[in-house]
């Protein structure tokens, strides 16, 4: 992944920035230009709320190389409480602890090192909240 | 748009073909589908393959695959839809012919996984790679959490899901050209080596070279040729959020009910009139969902009717006679196309040991990513 492919995500992956439907108040993670719901093409700059609920999720035994070193590690469906949709890793947990509707909060967390520079990519991961 | 069939059908074995190149791969199969229609000529092609960049370094391949046809010169384009690009190759060569514009297509598709790529990594450049795999998901982790979703909504076990394995093997144990013939047992599936949680390795389709080829043409053509065809009734497509967080549920694959819908329509047929299917088992999970989603079964219900033979060979409707793509194997591209291959063998009634008895009308699904397009045509025999 190239540094500019992953700096221009970078609202998203620190500060977990969406775009709000001006019209219909749907929450587009990552923004997007026109809305799926309504067809409208305006919008406002939100921050999602940093917490939500397990809709699904699995642990993954085999990774592509980049993850080969992590497994093995769980990823989630999570939804926010303002009601958008995002995958994450889910940490800080044994895999037994995860369930569907279990509360997670976000936290940034390092996501990976890319390639043999070893340039550090960060974004969010969930974390069982107890 | 005027009616279309499918004169000539050609394929390589499936599975890890170290001694064949991409090109080669493809133009024995082509070459077979030529032979097998009798046609002396073409006047164009669609090649579906999903990543030949990747897997081998190379693009631009409908110019490479026409000259090593010895063909160079015919019209040809390279079509992409992730896992459903066969599928999509058949519904582009149809579109020609109906049109008009053609009067004898080439549908192609090929894949070259075993040349050392990072399998799991290209495979997932098909899932959003900013949302999905930046976070370390693979196709079969998408998958996985299909299914979990499907368990905690639906009840659906462990054990139904190996189930769909067991008959897939059993269909693909008669297929000379699978991947993996041997039949395995419920046992088996559930104590492999786990992949992505609930699923394990034989809930997954393999990583297979390959590659399958079909020649569509008008019905004047067929008629002339004075060989079995079938009538292609329906093609339909739907596409879908490629993420599969974005889909409101989770235990779903709307693109396959959206399209199966257009499709019975097109065609002017209920579910209950198919005889036979060859769908999109990447997964275990995704034999169980695309059966509900065209209408076989109530949500929900799949798992229970698999495991009660619904869909075995001599059952109401058998699924996957081929062996599908667990046993028959995957090679990404070429899949959408073998998968109408074999509806057309059940529809010349040359299946061999596979045949489903008076096979008039069969269906193929094939479907790209974790559901983010899908394909459905519906076949019927010419007698
Ligand atoms: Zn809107």
């Amino acid at each position: 992944m190239i540094v500019p492919r992953y700096t221009r995500e970078i609202p998203q992956r620190y500060r977990l920035e969406a775009g709000k439907c001006k019209k219909c108040g749907y929450l587009a993670f990552p923004p997007r230009v026109v809305c799926p719901e309504c067809g409208n093409r305006r919008f406002v700059t939100v921050r999602l709320k940093p917490a939500g609920t397990i809709l699904t999720y699995t642990v993954i035994h085999v990774a592509e190389d980049n993850f080969a070193a992590e497994t093995p590690f769980a990823v989630g469906v999570v939804e926010t409480d303002d009601g958008a949709r995002l995958t994450a890793q889910i940490v800080d947990c044994k895999p037994e602890e995860i369930e569907i509707g279990k509360r997670v909060n976000l936290i940034l967390r390092r996501i990976r090192k890319e390639g043999h520079a070893g340039i550090l990519q960060y974004g969010y991961k969930a974390v069982l909240q107890r | 748009m005027r009616e279309v069939a499918i004169v000539g059908i050609g394929m390589t074995p499936f599975g890890e073909l170290w001694q064949d190149s991409l090109r080669n791969l493809f133009a024995k199969a082509a070459l077979a589908a030529i032979d097998d229609a009798g046609v002396d000529h073409i006047d164009g092609m669609y090649i579906g393959a999903m990543s030949t960049g990747l897997f081998v370094g190379q693009e631009h391949i409908a110019s490479l695959m026409a000259d090593y046809l010895g063909m160079p010169g015919v019209p040809a384009a390279h079509v992409e839809s992730a896992c459903a690009s066969g599928g999509i190759a058949v519904r582009q060569a149809f579109f020609e012919v109906a049109s008009g514009a053609g009067e004898i297509i080439l549908a192609g598709g090929v894949e070259k996984m075993n040349d050392g790529a990072d399998t799991t990594y290209v495979l997932a450049t098909a899932a959003d790679q900013e949302y999905e795999a930046f976070h370390g998901v693979t196709f079969p982790g998408l998958y996985a959490m299909i299914a979990r979703a499907h368990i905690h909504k639906y009840g659906t076990t462990r054990e139904q899901l190996a189930d769909v394995a067991v008959k897939n093997h059993e269909n693909g144990f008669k297929n000379p050209n699978a991947q993996f013939r041997m039949k395995i047992d419920r046992e088996t599936v559930m104590n492999s080596t786990m992949v992505a949680d609930p699923l394990r390795l034989l809930d997954c389709s393999p990583v297979t070279d390959g590659a399958a080829a079909v020649i569509v043409a008008s019905m004047d053509v067929a008629k002339k040729l004075a060989r079995p065809y079938v009538k292609i009734k329906a093609s339909a497509m739907a596409t879908d959020s490629l993420a599969l967080h974005s889909r409101k549920d989770l235990a779903a694959l709307p693109a396959v009910q959206k399209a199966a819908e257009r499709a019975y329509k097109q065609a002017g047929v209920t579910p209950d009139k198919i005889d036979v299917m060859e769908v999109h088992d990447c997964f275990t999970i995704a034999e169980l969902v695309v059966m509900e989603e065209l209408g076989l079964v109530e949500r929900g219900k799949a798992g229970a009717a698999v495991s009660a033979g619904m869909t075995r060979l001599g059952g109401k409707i058998p699924v996957n006679t081929s062996g599908g793509l667990k046993s028959k194997g995957h090679p990404v591209g070429a899949t959408g196309v073998a998968q109408v291959i074999e509806i057309v063998e059940q529809l010349r009634g040359a299946a061999g040991d596979r045949q489903v008895a008076n096979a008039g009308l069969g269906l193929t699904q094939n479907m790209g990513g974790s559901g983010g397009s899908c394909v459905i045509h519906i076949l019927e025999a010419m007698s």
